[in-house]
């Protein structure tokens, strides 16, 4: 530019067209209004406070709750605190989110797959499967489940049998639960050991295939190091695991685990919801592999299973992943709906009884708000960097 | 036998085997192909032959349609009770709205049908105008005529307003105005202006981090603190604002969308005319990207429509809140199934019209700004 200096400058906008001078003034105005417009609104919160007779702050979690709650993951009684019933909803939402991932995801990839099936009437039970379910509200749903089906289950004393020591009946699913014996946590330790070394195979493996060529088969390895040897000491140790059976003993159930129906309508409804829209994705995940990779990978004298593994899943999870976990963060949103038929979830428990009788409502409103808010930002924290480590590194 | 020869490259084409052509050649590909599909197949049928017969008979032949009270579809073997559903069918469509009034909602819903049909007229001119006149005008002209209270119509109370009704009116509301509102949080997220930008992103990353069902609690619980004492709120209103909030959020990220798509060629040849900003982006920009966003606008809507039955938590009596009550009522206690049934294929016609919809104008609207 310097050899062309002529000496003259760019005419200089008048101070109110230049476009730094607008920014800065737009900027001041909108912090002006905004600020305004939150002082008004704290303001007047505070007045109807205490016209109201509300406290403000957080004290209110240190007062005793005073109320039972259905289901709880950890001990808690009614003299419990109301801070208390805070990390028992918690808990309960994060039970029902994780399970509901777990389901919704295994649901999602065999729909998903199936409906891309080459078997016509395979693919034509999946479409009719995602087509009825997702376009249906998931509360309405969640009440079909609790009501139409759950509700209309026999009583206790008449409980549908359904092996293996399950019962069924109107008050939930009562399973046997594993009780571990003494030793049962040397078979844990071995899972997690056998896990961790076949890393380090698996690390080994790509070195000696990257300088030799020669492959060596690490999934088996894996499953025989995580599974098969612990399962061996296990039985080597004349297995050190009885099950507790539910037993009817007066108008109820004991000993086993009991899933109550809320629990289980919640879930299957937000399985088969969620389940939906993964397969979905997944399908639009797996058509975005041209059919191209698959022949060139063969044409490589790849195997079958290797061109899965190596070549087609690997590009159709970079278009899968993204949307996918936007549907375990709608899924764990979804959660919340709880409260409709009364699954002690955060919202149903915080936002709901312990709200209504404390009358916390800015408190509360915010800290339930907080948690979903902190899960979002993890989760799309999450995403953003696996898209960073897979995006295609193109020109 | 006789044998008859050919020159070569002269001998006619031999028909397909049989087994490759035809309805068992269609069966053999595409469900006996080997021996895991075929079991596959079998697997299916039985599944349909487990639900399928059971369910057309409870939904059909043993199903009682008409009657008075539940006496008939007490009788043995009697299948769905749809005269359930019958006599309360007024009121999951209108909620408790007065009998004799029906027509105005009637009225404005035919209204916004005839103002909705030369849209898709392709000769009709006055498109814009007639968009700007459904998104701007008709809204009040519904508002008096359902709500009433002007003009010498009848006031109806929104407590009374329900049903299927209130479903529509709950989402389309909150479509509309979450539009204007989502295109201007859009422009906002893409500014260069570091402090518009932040707002804009932490509003729209707020509201989609956080359930609709919190966002309702709050609006009704949160909302009347921060207004003076003394104003007043209706419950509907409440829930509306909760909505509107919640989906404009949803509704940047899609015009952002649309946004993103527009190459930047456009934007440079609007600056480089000497249009303003509001002016290229009202002239050339928004133009193009609203036409490109608008299956994403039909989804948010979908997604909206089924989302208002939230609205039953706190207390408002849309489709779903409707038929909820009407399966407690002691007098027909026991018909919860149809209910749902019915009130999931409501639902059901309207999502899945409105995704095909969806899908068809992608396809129509396609046009090249893809890469």
């Amino acid at each position: 530019m310097s050899e062309h200096d002529s000496g003259l400058k760019p005419s200089k906008p008048a101070f109110w067209n230049d476009p730094k001078v607008r920014a800065l003034f737009f900027q001041v105005l909108l912090i002006i209004g905004l600020g305004y417009f939150l002082m008004v609104i704290v303001d007047n919160t505070l007045a109807n406070m205490r016209a109201r007779g509300i406290t403000t702050g957080f004290a209110f979690l240190d007062e005793p709750a005073g109320f039972g709650i259905l289901q709880t993951l950890i001990p808690y009684t009614e003299a419990d605190t109301y801070g208390r019933t805070f990390i028992v909803g918690l808990l309960n939402t994060l039970l029902v989110s994780g399970l509901g991932i777990l389901f919704a995801t295994i649901v999602g990839f065999i729909m998903g797959v199936a409906r891309l099936s080459r078997n016509w009437l395979i693919a034509k039970l999946a479409a009719l499967y995602i087509e009825t379910f997702r376009n249906v509200p998931l509360l309405l749903q969640i009440f079909f489940w609790y009501f139409a089906v759950l509700g209309a289950l026999p009583g206790v004393r008449q409980s549908l049998d359904l092996g293996f020591g399950i019962q069924f009946n109107n008050r939930g699913l009562y399973l046997p639960e594993p009780i571990p014996e003494s030793g049962f946590n040397i078979v844990l330790w071995l899972v997690l050991i056998g896990f961790v070394v076949s890393r380090f195979v698996k690390r080994w493996a790509r070195k000696r295939q990257d300088e030799t060529g020669q492959p060596f088969p690490v999934f088996l390895t894996t499953i025989g190091l995580t599974f098969g040897l612990p399962l061996i000491v296990f039985l080597l140790m004349g297995a050190p695991l009885h099950w507790s059976y539910p037993e009817l003993k007066g108008f109820n159930f004991k000993g086993g685990m009991t899933i109550i129906p809320e629990l289980l309508s919640l879930l299957l409804a937000l399985t088969i919801y969620t389940g939906t829209f993964i397969a979905e994705t997944v399908r639009a995940g797996i058509n975005s592999v041209s059919h191209g990779q698959t022949e060139a990978a063969l044409a490589l004298g790849l195997t079958r299973t290797q061109t899965m593994r190596l070549v087609i899943i690997p590009q159709a999870l970079r278009v899968i992943i993204p949307p996918l976990t936007s549907q375990y963060l709608n899924l764990t949103k979804n959660s919340s709906l709880a409260t409709a038929v009364g699954y002690p979830d955060l919202v149903a428990v915080f936002m709901g009884t312990t709200l209504n009788q404390t009358g916390q409502a800015v408190e509360i409103t915010a800290m339930t708000m907080a948690v979903y808010l902190t899960i979002s930002l993890t989760i799309s924290f999450f995403m953003n960097w696996y898209n960073k480590r897979v995006a295609l590194i193109e020109r | 036998m006789t044998t008859q020869s050919y020159a070569v490259g002269e001998h006619p084409d031999l028909p397909p085997p049989a087994s490759e052509v035809g309805v068992l050649g269609w069966l053999r590909k595409n469900l006996f192909s080997n021996w895991y599909y075929s079991l596959l197949t079998l697997l299916g049928l039985y599944i349909l032959y487990l639900y399928v017969p059971p369910l057309i008979k409870w939904a059909f032949i043993d199903a009682v349609w008409g009657g008075e009270d539940r006496s008939a579809c007490d009788a043995e073997g009697a299948g769905a009770c749809w005269t359930f559903i019958n006599i309360r069918f007024t009121q999951f469509m209108y909620g408790f709205y007065p009998d004799e009034l029906h027509w105005r909602p009637n009225a404005a819903g035919l209204l916004l049908i005839a103002l909705t049909i030369p849209l898709f007229v392709k000769s009709f001119k006055w498109k814009w105008q007639l968009g700007a006149f459904i998104l701007l005008v008709y809204p009040f002209i519904a508002f008096v005529l359902i709500h009433g209270g002007y003009f010498g119509f009848e006031l109806v109370e929104t407590n009374k307003w329900g049903g299927l009704m209130l479903t529509l009116i709950l989402s389309s509301v909150g479509i509309v105005a979450s539009l204007p509102i989502g295109i201007v949080l859009a422009l906002g997220r893409r500014s260069s202006m570091p402090i518009v930008k932040s707002v804009c992103v932490v509003y729209i990353e707020f509201w989609r981090g956080v359930p609709l069902i919190t966002v309702l609690f709050m609006s009704s619980v949160m909302l009347p603190l921060f207004f003076p004492e003394g104003t007043d709120f209706d419950k509907l209103a409440r829930a509306m604002i909760g909505i509107i909030m919640f989906q404009s959020a949803y509704m940047a990220e899609v015009v952002r969308g649309g946004l993103q798509a527009i190459p930047k060629g456009q934007y440079e040849a609007a600056s480089s005319l000497g249009l303003t900003y509001w002016k290229s982006m009202g002239l050339i920009i928004l133009p193009q990207a609203l036409k490109l966003v608008i299956p994403g606008i039909v989804n948010t809507f979908i997604a909206l429509f089924k989302d208002t039955t939230l609205v039953l938590i706190i207390g408002l009596f849309d489709l779903l809140a409707i038929i909820q009550q009407a399966n407690s009522d002691p007098e027909w206690l026991g018909f919860d199934t149809e209910g749902y049934v019915f009130a999931g294929l409501i639902f059901w016609i309207f999502c899945f019209s409105m995704s095909r919809y969806s899908i068809a104008l992608e396809q129509k609207l396609h046009t090249g700004h893809k890469r």
